[in-house]
């Protein structure tokens, strides 16, 4: 038995391009995840954080298999996910499951709530209606909505109480990992503190692993136990999230962390103001993609990429901690 | 003492439906002041009616809502008794506005260099090359590079970062008393999103510019603001100085929505101190304070009547019946 859950390794994801009408297939490649490698662990959660363009959400669809890797692999439970049959791949849909940011889009308006929530159990195992109606009470209950919601259409339900719906129907195969992109950025400030109450109490109650993506860094410091920091493809730190939320190390964690809002207007915050934006990732700058807004950037980082290595408790992909 | 810059007096804003049966309280008697060079932050969340609020000020409400009642007393003239010709020649020139999706605010058909010298031309009567000279040094200013260039390019060719500053460029052309954000920053990346922050406070330095921030993150009211307003249900449930509100908030609600946020520096993994239920629907408040069954501290007549504004320390204001004698 792996005590891993899941295991990326290398994993690469490249989009061709294809510019104009008339134009052959051209060498243009976006790199929308180039290289990455993560572990999460069972009842665990890894946070991934970056800006628009970094690559979280191809990693989300890499897990989610709904993007084939053009290198790398991903094992689930020790067994690399290449290897697996139609039956195999039937078996990992239902382990690994998925509850999107927009609970307005992420839910069909023609169905009833208990038929959505239902529709898993119904697809994945043969069950009989008494059973299935059984078990969506329970899910109900579990996310904290009365047994009649199963009667009514989404419509009729506030925007975080369709997001219980949701995790209610990403619930209902037992999964082993939940893949939440931005799954409370869509919701009022006040719901989402009741959201995140929910996901860290269904951790508690069930060890279900989570990949949780959001560009609120301290919602991704509250929920993670490991935090990835990505820009352009590429992980640039990863590691503990209290320690990489308290100290960054790479410059751009550093940028990034220092350019979340303070939660109190006392709260003492170095004011890193990067140049520039993120470069087109059609075109990443040579070296490390991040020096051109480094502030402390090496003549070696305009050449050469630096690879992610152990430094103190995490890893980091950056010229300055390389050994002396 | 000089008068305020803006000062809303009992301000009501109602939304009218289905032939006048229906009526939404968008905009509740508010009273607020904003000095000139300060920075306000309205905070609320979506159907407080934090916008509705902005768009009474600029008078460019649907059609389907009406200002009510009130005053809205801009450098000492109520605007609500402008005519609409008087309300055209002060939008633009003495307040402007940034909206969130600066797409939406840029027209795709015209070149950037048109879009930032009309309204010089416009309010100023600049000549063309004149507008065309100042609006190319306001690219300048809110660091766009190589500006020259970029006048002639089009919304579609930037980033959003671009664009924003662009539609930032445009708001500043006349030198305007007030600059109304409405969530200037929620389709901007976190970096990006601190440069622009950055880009306002500039300008307001530089322009003497008193701002207001419509937002629902508190941070961004930590951040750039002297002072808040809470709304909830199209009240203010509690104003004042900055410090005063994050350091002792007087009204429930402000206290559990601070709370609620997580912190960076807070311990992972605790449970934080949500506000249950959900914000009212606007066509049908509860009775009584809005906020009623939501508070963790509901008294027995806030289910009955609504709590009027009092003030519980300097410069703060709060409806609450917890602090009525």
């Amino acid at each position: 038995m792996s005590d891993v859950l899941l295991r990326a390794r290398d994993l690469r994801k490249h989009f061709p391009v294809r510019r104009g009408l008339l134009s052959r297939a051209s060498a243009l490649v976006v790199r929308a995840v180039d290289g990455v490698s993560f572990d999460i662990l069972p009842g665990q959660t890894l946070g991934v954080v970056g800006e628009s363009g970094c690559g979280k959400t191809t990693t989300a669809k890499l897990v989610l298999c709904l993007e084939t890797p053009t290198d790398g692999s991903v094992e689930f439970e020790g067994r690399p996910l290449g290897d697996l049959d139609a039956a195999g791949i039937r078996g990992y849909r239902r382990a690994v499951q998925a509850v999107f940011q927009d609970p307005y889009a992420s839910l069909n308006p023609r169905m009833r709530v208990g038929a959505i929530i239902a529709e898993p159990l119904v697809t994945h195992e043969a069950l009989d209606r008494g059973t299935v109606d059984k078990r969506v009470k329970e899910l109900l209950d579990f996310v904290g909505l009365p047994a009649r919601a199963a009667t009514l259409f989404p419509h009729e339900f506030s925007g975080g109480q369709r997001q219980r719906i949701a995790i209610a129907r990403a619930l209902s195969l037992s999964p082993k990992l939940i893949v939440l992109d931005e799954p409370v950025s869509a919701l009022d400030v006040s719901i989402r503190a009741q959201i995140l109450n929910l996901l860290t109490d269904l951790q508690q109650q069930l060890g279900v692993s989570y990949l949780f993506i959001a560009h609120d860094l301290a919602a991704v410091a509250h929920m993670s136990h490991t935090i990835a920091v990505m820009y352009l493809g590429k992980i640039v730190e990863i590691g503990p999230a209290a320690a990489v939320a308290k100290s960054p190390q790479h410059p751009y964690t550093q940028a990034l962390f220092a350019a979340a809002l303070p939660s109190h207007p006392d709260e003492a915050r170095e004011d890193i103001v990067l140049p520039g934006e993120v470069p087109s990732p059609l075109a990443p700058p040579s070296g490390c993609h991040f020096h051109p807004r480094c502030a402390r950037a090496l003549p070696r980082c305009t050449t050469q990429a630096p690879a992610l290595r152990p430094h103190g408790d995490r890893r980091v992909a950056c010229h300055l901690y390389d050994p002396a | 003492m000089a008068e305020p810059l803006l000062e809303l007096r009992g301000l009501s804003t109602h939304y009218v439906s289905a032939g006048g049966a229906r009526v939404t309280r968008a905009v509740d008697d508010v009273s607020l002041t904003l000095e000139r060079g300060r920075t306000l932050g309205i905070v609320g969340e979506s159907g407080s009616g934090k916008s509705t609020l902005a768009l009474s000020i600029m008078r460019l409400l649907p059609p389907a809502a009406r200002a009510v009642g009130g005053e809205i007393r801009f450098e000492g003239e109520d605007l609500l008794r402008k005519s609409a010709v008087e309300m055209r020649r002060i939008r633009g020139k003495r307040i402007a506005m940034i909206l969130q999706d600066p797409m939406a605010s840029l027209n795709p058909l015209f070149t950037i260099g048109d879009q930032v010298a009309e309204s010089l031309r416009v309010h100023e009567g600049a000549s063309r090359p004149t507008a065309w000279t100042r609006a190319r040094g306001l690219l300048e200013a809110v660091r766009i590079s190589a500006p020259a260039a970029r006048m002639t390019e089009f919304p579609h060719q930037m980033s959003g970062g671009m664009r924003q500053r662009i539609v930032g460029a445009i708001a500043v052309a006349c030198e305007p008393r007030l600059l109304i954000a409405d969530e200037p920053t929620t389709s901007l990346d976190l970096t990006i999103q601190a440069q622009y922050l950055s880009l306002l406070r500039d300008l307001q330095r530089q322009h003497d510019l008193a701002m207001i921030f419509i937002t629902h993150n508190l941070g961004i009211v930590a951040k750039m603001c002297d002072a808040v307003a809470v709304m909830y249900a199209g009240r203010v449930v509690e104003a004042g100085p900055i410090r005063q509100i994050f350091n002792k908030p007087a009204h429930p609600y402000t206290r559990a929505l601070l709370e609620s946020v997580p912190r960076l520096t807070d311990d992972t993994h605790a449970r934080l101190p949500a506000i249950e239920g959900q914000p009212p629907d606007p066509s049908a408040p509860p009775a009584g304070c809005a906020f009623h069954p939501r508070c963790p501290v509901v008294l027995e007549r806030c289910r009955e009547q609504a709590p009027p504004s009092v003030t519980v320390a300097a410069g703060q204001t709060a409806r609450c019946w917890l602090h009525m004698p």
